[in-house]
């Protein structure tokens, strides 16, 4: 053994990093091609069909007949909730299912999006607060339905299987709530109501944006700056920790950013079905196991809302709430995943 | 090349919400040697490591690293000095060699910091230093038990620190293995002089490879010292509760425990009688 080391090594080593590396790019940058065309074409198409110089015009702030009030009142509004909701949704997700090594903790699995929808469903339908106010009472439930599972969850440890069981039960509990408050609001017409059941882009509106927009804006940089620690978490606590990571203070900020940014699309869109759940498998199904799959899964987040919100709205007979087609799209994944998960213990990520 | 650190548990008391599974004790780890910690399942072994890793707060005492109460130090100036390797690190998914290895340059990167030439140098010696330089490119979990034990290994090295913890390094192992893992620390410690701690359940090997053996029982030390005077037939008696002849190893002369069982050794004794 000695202390030098041979060229031909280290341009293995950077060869190496260089390949994962364009691929991350790769992949992040198609994907935001990916996103940036449905978010183009869900502004185009719809009853009439306005081109793309007209839809530029708009964007800008030109007056252009028609188009200024369908795109820039209806689809803008809704084309932008989706593609931010997708985005917290996305990266809420695998943070939480990479954390816990298990595709089955996505948050709206176990009970965090679905706090935080029975919170804002309280907060607009019983007490009718303004739409910051509920996202922030949505944000401080939906942190609480966490910390109430990891209490009931939390023996010796609190293992996984045990926490997602927990959860599965805490989030049966918060839809429950969600189902009785919509049933006792007589005024709510049942697009209204299907927004706090899976999840809809029907009320969207820059009122609504505004406060989402924001947290997306400052919780995002929060997130992607504490990819690496997630990436070393990935090793155990023990390895992360001698690697220099403040284990417990990084999941805790970890935790919050997550929730934080769920519970703002969730106040914003409704608990859109299973985003959270299939985004981080498919992005790091797409990406293999090099960097980061957070923005990733943000991006792939995004794509499933537009592409979701533009199939019920155009594809079908009548008009689908962008929840049901996602979750049409996501429960046979979470039947496999609790097949596999029953055979063996493999449903990491 | 390195700095002598010290690490030195002072009195410490350790242990699991109101379970107390290390009481009062006190551990020098003689710098730039190799200390080997033996001991029955569950005499704290493991947990008084953890602790010296930072891992585990002592209840009350202190874990001292060049004098400084490692508990009060941040977690990153920590890591520059002192790495560990846990007993069951986990590798994610199609991880690639050569990938998991970077990751023990963490600590030597600020909040904002770029990866370096000198990171790719200390990857590539980490990767030749443990022979996995061919591997550098395929996934961790197509590995066999002993390579991935050695690119786990790999990836303490690339942390380039003075100590090295080792939890159960040899475990789930097979006897060349372990060997090759040992053999590999020793050089380590040789070429670099790095202070390395380990915890071995296999006797003979850790009087083999230790320069300094520590023998636990009930969460104390019983015994602490050269190998020749620590791996005593009374000692191996103390801590494990088992009889023993204890002969020189034939090739090092290092003492070597041959355990006595109810079965088999009474018949030969009495024929060789």
């Amino acid at each position: 053994m000695s202390t030098t080391v041979s060229a031909e090594a280290v341009q293995l080593v950077a060869r190496g990093r260089r390949r994962r590396a364009r691929r991350w790019w790769i992949v992040t940058g198609s994907l935001l091609m990916a996103v940036a065309a449905a978010y183009t074409l869900s502004l185009m198409f719809g009853d009439t069909f306005y081109s793309p110089t007209e839809v530029w015009g708009v964007l800008t702030g030109q007056q252009v007949p028609g188009a200024s009030f369908t795109v820039g009142e209806l689809r803008l509004p809704r084309a932008t909730t989706g593609l931010l909701a997708g985005l917290c949704f996305g990266m809420g997700g695998v943070v939480f299912q990479t954390l816990l090594r298990n595709a089955l903790a996505s948050p709206d699995v176990i009970g965090i999006t679905s706090g935080a929808s029975a919170a804002a469903v309280f907060g607009i339908v019983v007490l009718g607060l303004s739409e910051t106010a509920v996202s922030f009472l949505a944000t401080a439930s939906a942190l609480a339905a966490a910390l109430l599972i990891y209490l009931l969850a939390y023996k010796d440890g609190g293992s996984g299987p045990r926490l997602i069981l927990i959860g599965i039960g805490v989030a049966a509990i918060f839809d429950s709530v969600i189902s009785y408050i919509v049933s006792r609001a007589a005024e709510w017409d049942l697009p209204a109501a299907m927004r706090w059941l899976t999840g809809s882009l029907n009320d969207a509106s820059w009122e609504r944006i505004l406060p989402l927009a924001i947290a997306v804006a400052v919780l995002m940089p929060v997130l992607l700056g504490s990819a690496r620690d997630l990436e070393l978490l990935r090793l155990g606590d023990h390895t992360a920790s001698a690697l220099g990571v403040p284990v417990e203070r990084r999941r805790v900020l970890l935790i919050v950013t997550a929730v934080g940014l769920l519970a703002f699309a969730t106040a914003a869109a409704g608990p859109i079905a299973f985003v959270a759940f299939l985004s981080g498998p498919i992005a790091v199904r797409i990406l293999g196991p090099v960097g980061s799959p957070i923005l990733p899964a943000g991006l792939v987040g995004a794509l499933l809302v537009l592409v979701a919100d533009f199939a019920g709205q155009h594809f079908f007979g009548s008009r689908l709430p962008v929840g049901v087609i996602t979750g049409v799209l996501g429960a046979p994944y979470l039947v496999y995943l609790l097949i596999r998960s029953s055979r063996s213990q493999g449903t990491t990520l | 090349m390195t700095a002598n650190r010290s690490l030195h548990a002072q009195g410490v008391t350790l242990g699991y919400g109101d379970r107390v599974i290390v009481e009062g004790l006190d551990l020098m780890v003689p710098p730039g040697r190799i200390t080997t910690i033996v001991g029955a399942n569950a005499c704290g072994k493991s947990t008084l490591l953890k602790s010296m890793a930072r891992l585990l707060a002592p209840t009350s005492g202190s874990v001292l690293l060049d004098g400084k109460a490692i508990h009060r130090m941040p977690t990153k100036q920590v890591a520059r000095v002192l790495g560990l390797l846990p007993q069951s690190p986990i590798a994610p998914d199609g991880i690639a060699v050569s990938d998991l290895v970077s990751r023990g340059r963490h600590p030597h990167q600020g909040a904002l910091a770029r990866w370096t030439g000198e990171d790719d140098k200390a990857v590539a010696r980490a990767l030749e230093t443990t022979g996995t330089t061919h591997i550098a490119d395929r996934p961790v979990d197509e590995l066999s038990g002993g390579q991935r034990q050695r690119v786990w290994i790999a990836m303490a090295l690339a942390q380039e620190t003075d100590v090295l913890l080792l939890d159960e390094p040899t475990t789930f192992l097979d006897i060349s293995h372990q060997i090759d893992v040992l053999d590999l620390l020793t050089d380590l410690n040789r070429d670099r002089g790095t202070t390395i701690v380990m915890v071995l359940h296999d006797l003979n090997l850790a009087a083999r490879y230790a320069d300094h053996l520590v023998a636990m029982a009930g969460g104390r030390i019983l015994a602490g010292g050269e190998p020749d005077d620590v791996l005593t037939e009374d000692t191996v008696r103390d801590v494990f509760g088992l009889e023993c002849r204890v002969v020189p190893d034939p090739l090092t002369g290092r003492p070597m425990v041959v355990p006595m069982g109810r079965h088999h050794t009474a018949d030969y004794a009495m024929r060789s009688a």
